[in-house]
């Protein structure tokens, strides 16, 4: 699944952050004339207000449109489930609050598979609930901080002020002549 | 403007704070690969047990990923920490119609707009459309000498990864990320595996196998997301034979084998390359730094955590058959069968089948019984000056099938005018090419450049999926040469007949 799919360019051209829900899967939720396509999952009354996402092997391939990501915040996600990401997708996921995880390919088929039952994803404790599955997933430490706590990143790396000034200062970093 | 400094940026720490020099760091120092030097060069800060802080030396920035990012350094009352080593141009949303004519599409020049307005707000060189260095961004970085080797290279869009052809670590970056780097001049990275691709042997005909279809046989091979979370070093006789602009069509897709980025090891041929470019180094920081280039190498016994290697001395043109861009054939070969293709795996399965239906593609069409409506040359991948010249020998004396319609979009402004010098637009325009102002064009499809529903594209751009060219439309990813043999015959054809 490629980011083109998830927002088609025709949406990438807004200036503000919010309001890509509704092109969320623009091409694959709507027919060409903008009608809802019923074969669609998300057109499915019985999956609204879902916060999980379920999805395959390198979701979020293609470009570094961070839409991707707000679309599907704005759309209602707050976590996305598949075998693999792209990295680039994956970051811009954590960035804006969404968790991201990676889980082996058996045990997202059985989401899949058994779909109508809730899914509980515990972050502090890294763990997936869902009927018979109980499965744990890696997030690194500091990114699962910064979800946790909504840390402001550029705050927290302009603290560190110092340490970028005595680097600027130690390699000369200069303007290109 | 920061003050100038006697030293170029990009020599390593090493020389400044040993007081034993180069040497005895070198002695004592485990084996690393390019990237690994790189990165370990650029660390301001380390998390203990996590990602590392590293400093970014360049940072160009376009129309499409960058409102938000300046929005949220307003919001915040932030400035732009080092506005001199932020370079902006607009490519994306630009129309490759006439100049002189305002923008019809209303969000484009809204974008457009802001762009100027942000660059004028927070000190930041802009490249604009009036500018005779307008380009896309890929391509106007290294013609700049804005792209230097050694360095750290960030944009907001997955394609950086072009920079890395001159021994740069250049990645993309997604909005919130553009933010972090214009506020700290700083990003925070796990870093990355090293994944070696090798690629030996020489093409008997490498006018018509490029560089291009040794990159679609890669992907074709480790697949879309055989790269993930590794930075790939390009290497091996096959890759040094390279020019610079052959070198930059590799880097460029390795972001569609899924990985961070691409590089190769610089040489004679890039610090030819770099010399005597505007913002380059000139005269004696020039020597210095490029004697640092030229050792800036792999160890010959790093270790990379994955490998890989080719023989592409017979390799043929390579044309993409799918909707990914690893679903790639030989040009002599058919339309493969989804089960053969997919040798047992399911999913696979069904993505082949799917994208055969999108395509509008039977198993074992042959692929030079597939008609083509339109050809595009263009994009960040092969748009440059080499790419047209090679293009214009296909091309010359011959016309574009009555049933075609076909477009060269130049890179940038500079190739653009170069390629007039040369007489390539009247090679092109005679043949019934148009022949366009510079900008990314139908590669995406954000201005009025796309495909209709159904239409079938030869394109040199770089991603072939669903809807990429505009809504319907079918993409085939091929090298220049191939797409120019496409417009006159109506359909794909293998160049080295021809060549
Ligand atoms: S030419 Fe295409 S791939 Fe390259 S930067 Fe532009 S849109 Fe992206």
């Amino acid at each position: 699944m490629d980011t083109d799919q998830i927002v088609p360019k025709q949406f990438l051209k807004l200036t503000s952050k919010t309001g890509y829900g509704k092109y969320l899967f623009y091409d694959w939720r709507f027919d060409s004339e903008g009608r809802p396509r019923s074969d669609f999952v998300l057109n499915d009354p019985k999956y609204a207000g879902r916060q999980i996402l379920l999805a395959r092997d390198n979701f979020g391939s293609g470009s570094s449109r961070e839409h991707a990501a707000w679309a599907i915040l704005d759309y209602g996600f707050r976590a996305v489930i598949a075998p693999s990401f792209a990295d680039i997708f994956y970051n811009n996921c954590s960035k804006n609050g969404i968790l991201a995880v990676r889980l082996a390919a058996e045990q997202v088929d059985y989401l899949f598979e058994n779909h109508d039952q809730d899914i509980s994803l515990d972050l502090p404790n890294q763990t997936v609930v869902a009927g018979n599955l109980k499965a744990s997933f890696e997030i690194d430490e500091f990114r699962k901080k910064v979800l946790l706590e909504g840390l402001d990143s550029i705050g927290l790396t302009l603290k560190l002020g110092k340490e970028i000034s005595a680097y600027e200062a130690r390699n000369r970093v200069a303007p290109p002549t | 403007m920061a003050e100038k400094l006697t030293e170029p940026n990009f020599l390593p720490p090493v020389y400044f704070i040993s007081p034993f020099g180069l040497f005895f760091h070198l002695q004592n120092l485990p084996p690393a690969t390019i990237f690994e030097k790189i990165w370990n060069e650029h660390i301001v800060y380390q998390e203990p047990g996590g990602p590392s802080l590293l400093y970014i030396d360049r940072h160009l920035v376009h129309e499409v990923t960058s409102p938000q990012a300046f929005d949220g350094l307003r919001e915040k009352r932030r400035k732009v920490r080092r506005p001199d080593l932020t370079y902006a141009t607009m490519d994306h949303n630009v129309p490759t119609s006439n100049r002189s004519l305002p923008i019809v599409d209303q969000t484009s020049a809204v974008q457009i707009q802001t762009l100027a307005k942000n660059c004028s707000e927070f000190g930041i060189t802009l490249f604009d459309m009036k500018s005779p260095d307008q380009g896309i961004v890929h391509v106007i970085g290294p013609e700049l000498g804005l792209t230097l080797p050694g360095t750290t290279i960030v944009c907001g869009d997955s394609h950086t990864s072009t920079h890395g052809a001159f021994g740069a670590f250049a990645l993309g970056i997604g909005t919130s990320e553009v933010e972090h780097v214009l506020a700290t001049q700083c990003l925070w990275l796990d870093r990355p595996k090293t994944f070696a691709v090798t690629l030996t042997g020489k093409r008997k005909n490498p006018h018509a196998v490029t560089a291009k279809d040794m990159m679609l046989y890669v992907i074709r091979k480790i697949g879309t997301a055989g790269g993930t979370g590794h930075v790939l070093e390009y290497r091996g006789d096959a890759i040094s034979d390279l020019s610079m602009e052959n070198r930059m069509t590799i880097c460029n897709m390795s972001i569609e084998a899924g990985a961070r980025a691409g590089l190769i090891a610089p040489d004679t041929t890039t610090i030819d390359f770099v010399r005597g470019r505007r913002y380059a180094p000139k005269g004696e920081h020039f020597e210095k730094a490029s004697e640092y280039w030229e050792s800036l190498a792999s160890d010959p016994n790093a270790k990379f955590d994955k490998s890989v290697e080719f023989n592409v001395s017979s390799l043929p043109p390579q044309v993409s058959w799918g909707t990914n861009p690893g679903m790639v054939a030989d040009v002599t070969e058919n339309v493969p069968d989804p089960t053969e293709y997919s040798a047992g795996n399911e999913n696979e399965r069904k993505a082949a089948i799917r994208a055969l239906e999108y395509m509008a593609l039977d198993p074992g069409t042959p692929i030079t019984d597939i008609k083509v409506d339109r050809v595009f040359i263009g994009s960040c991948t092969n748009s440059r000056l080499e790419d047209l010249a090679e293009a214009s020998i296909v091309v010359k004396g011959r016309k574009v099938s009555p049933s075609v319609r076909a477009m060269v979009v130049p890179g940038s402004q500079q190739v653009k005018l170069e390629a007039e010098r040369l007489g390539l637009d009247r090679i092109f325009r005679e043949a019934g090419f148009e022949w366009r102002e510079s900008g990314c064009s139908m590669c995406l499809g954000m201005n009025p450049d796309i495909l209709s529903p159904g239409e079938r594209c030869a394109s040199t751009s770089n991603r072939n999926f669903e809807g990429r060219q505009g809504s319907g439309g079918r993409t085939h990813l091929v090298s220049p040469v191939m797409a120019a043999a496409a417009a006159i015959e109506g359909r794909f054809v293998d160049v080295r007949e021809w060549l």
